[in-house]
């Protein structure tokens, strides 16, 4: 019997849109902005809910982030709607001078990130948003692990003052996380507790950890799996902790090696504890068109790739 | 109600500012602030409904953003004239631990700056946004935001007039500061903005035009600018006016975007403004 089970199969974007819907009756400031991406966001049932609420920017993602900075200076919390790539890479100089210079209570709510979005290709597949996002000084960056997670942070956030990148996925891909779940920004999830190694991973990347360390606890490794879904703050205690405890780390996520939460952890340790380190993400490359689950096994995210790396930190 | 002779005294001193705070940092934009010190003394003396007790969100006031940023200069001047902070603080301009940065942030929290611009084009999807906010919140007051003409060679800047007028922003007004000028040259020769009524127009927007160193016609032209708001459109204001204006050798070309004048030319720009209100 496995460890883990999944509850289904569902899509950390719809996570996203059914947590929209929730802040939304919640918070009555709360305001939608989708770049023509709609659907595609999950955000049909906030504009049929809240129409004079919902703000349809068109292909014109500058414009949208701008116009989200404005809305805040009317007390609005607007959560802009467009895929990772159009929300960061493309939009890079609106965000850093209008939101996060100017410290606006925007949500940047960023959907179809990293490889599993599949079959578009690397155009669409934007592997640096992470790392973009966590240079911005104040901006907040949550990269949550399942459908329920992504809801409950969707939920948080709208009740945190301050910019916010949030990054979710295209798949479907296995719940596994508690229903109405309690979401602390910056605060980590300890899975499992081990001693002899620490998995630090986050988003669709946590599901594949979770498995690996099931087969690695079968060959006699005992292996804690911390989920980090807050990039930036990151959860330094915990990391510590860990660390200091098992001696090794592994970090995993959907992302360049470059940039992403594999370096933020590593510069933590460096400056405070330096331990042995492993890095599971995309190697200084682009992506391809393909499945998400042959895309993670290409680029080496899944499983496999998760557990090789775990043996070779141990022999450090 | 300010006659015109008081505003164009305040305007005088504005002028007086802007010189003396570019030059004692050897730094800044003086050419576009001196083209504009008229528009910013006519709508911080006499058109907008404001208050120098700050707040952020603005509530049931007229705003005012600008988008190039670095005719920072005139706005500081007119903020401090008109109260929204202490008037020898414009000493601070450009120095280290200032409110006063080399273009307008909120970062520093200085009062009457509701977002940071410089990095061009982006001031109009902002003040888009906060006019939109205004109509959720059940407030009539309008929105101002000025514009560089070059600036609107950013793309961005059409992005943010489509979406204005698709979605009847009709309690904004967006003026362009038509100098012709931009750092490399005339616009004409740098990238031709072609008929920019035409485009506006194209765009959907009310446009009118106006003599921006003039004070009577800058009054009376933003005023009817103000009347027009309502009436399902973004009304934009082609404002003529010269960069450098008031200040002879700084008229005529573009040479004066960003340069500070040495003492020699701080002395004979001063010369030639009169000291209304009193220098910082």
């Amino acid at each position: 019997m496995a460890k883990y089970e999944y509850t289904e199969m569902k899509d950390t974007r719809s996570g996203f849109g059914d947590g929209l819907l929730e802040a939304g009756k919640r918070n009555e400031n709360v305001v939608a902005l989708c770049a023509d991406l709609t659907g595609s966001l999950k955000m049909n049932a906030f504009k049929d809910a809240f129409p004079d609420r919902f703000i349809q920017a068109g292909i014109a993602e500058a414009n949208m982030m701008g116009v989200a900075a404005g809305l805040t200076i009317g007390g609005k919390i607007p959560f802009t709607g467009t895929f990772a790539n159009f929300s960061t890479g493309r939009v890079y100089d609106q965000i850093r001078q209008s939101i996060a210079y100017s410290n606006k209570n925007v949500k940047i709510a960023a959907s179809h990130a990293g490889l599993t979005l599949g079959e578009d290709g690397a155009t669409h597949q934007i592997l640096e948003d992470i790392g973009l996002m966590k240079m911005l000084p104040g901006m907040v960056v949550i990269n949550p692990c399942d459908y329920e997670q992504t809801k409950a942070a969707t939920i948080a956030i709208a009740e945190y003052e301050g910019p916010v990148y949030l990054r979710f996925g295209r798949p479907k891909w296995p719940v596994f996380t508690p229903k109405n779940q309690k979401f602390e920004i910056g605060k980590a999830v300890t899975f499992q507790e081990g001693n002899d190694v620490t998995i630090i991973a986050t988003g669709h990347c946590v599901w594949e950890s979770l498995k690996a360390a099931e087969d690695l606890e079968a060959e006699g490794l005992s292996v804690e799996v911390i989920n980090i879904h807050t990039i930036k703050p990151l959860d330094n205690e915990a990391i510590l902790k860990s660390a200091a405890k098992t001696g090794r780390v592994v970090t995993a996520e959907e992302h360049q090696m470059n940039g992403g939460l594999g370096d933020a952890v590593a510069q933590l340790l460096s400056r405070n504890n330096p331990t042995p380190m492993e890095f599971v993400a995309v190697n200084d490359s682009f992506g391809e068109s393909g499945k998400p689950e042959e895309l993670f096994e290409k680029y080496g995210l899944g499983k496999s790739s998760i557990i090789e790396a775990v043996k070779r930190v141990m022999k450090r | 109600m300010a006659s015109i002779q008081e505003l164009e005294n305040t305007a005088s001193q504005v002028r007086r500012d802007i010189v003396r705070m570019v030059h004692a940092v050897n730094s800044g934009h003086p050419g576009g602030s001196l083209g504009c010190a008229d528009y910013f003394t006519a709508l911080y003396f006499e058109i907008m409904d404001h208050s120098i007790d700050f707040k952020m969100n603005g509530e049931n006031e007229d705003l005012c953003f600008l988008s190039n940023g670095h005719i920072s200069p005139v706005w500081y001047s007119v903020l401090a004239r008109s109260g929204y902070f202490p008037i020898p603080e414009l000493k601070t301009f450009r120095k280290i631990d200032s409110r006063l940065q080399g273009h307008p942030t909120t970062h520093e929290g200085l009062p009457g700056i509701r977002i940071a611009s410089g990095s061009l084009g982006q001031g109009m999807s902002a003040a888009v946004g906060a006019a939109i906010a205004k109509k959720m919140n059940g407030d009539n007051k309008t929105v101002f935001c000025l514009h560089g003409d070059g600036e609107l060679q950013e793309g961005q800047i059409w992005e943010a007039a489509m979406f204005a007028a698709h979605n009847k922003v009709d309690n904004l007004i967006c003026t362009v500061d038509y100098n012709k000028r931009q750092i490399d040259g005339d616009t004409d020769d740098v990238l031709s903005l072609g008929d920019l009524r035409a485009k506006f127009e194209a765009f959907g927007w009310d446009v009118m035009e106006m003599d921006g160193n003039n004070m009577e016609a800058t009054v009376n032209g933003l005023k009817a600018a103000k009347a027009k708001t309502g009436n399902g459109q973004p009304i934009c204001i082609l404002m003529k006016t010269e960069m450098g204006a008031g200040v002879d050798f700084m008229m005529g070309s573009h040479k004066w975007h960003g340069v500070a004048p040495n003492d020699e030319q701080l002395a004979d720009a001063l010369g030639q403004l009169a000291e209304t209100a009193g220098d910082y």
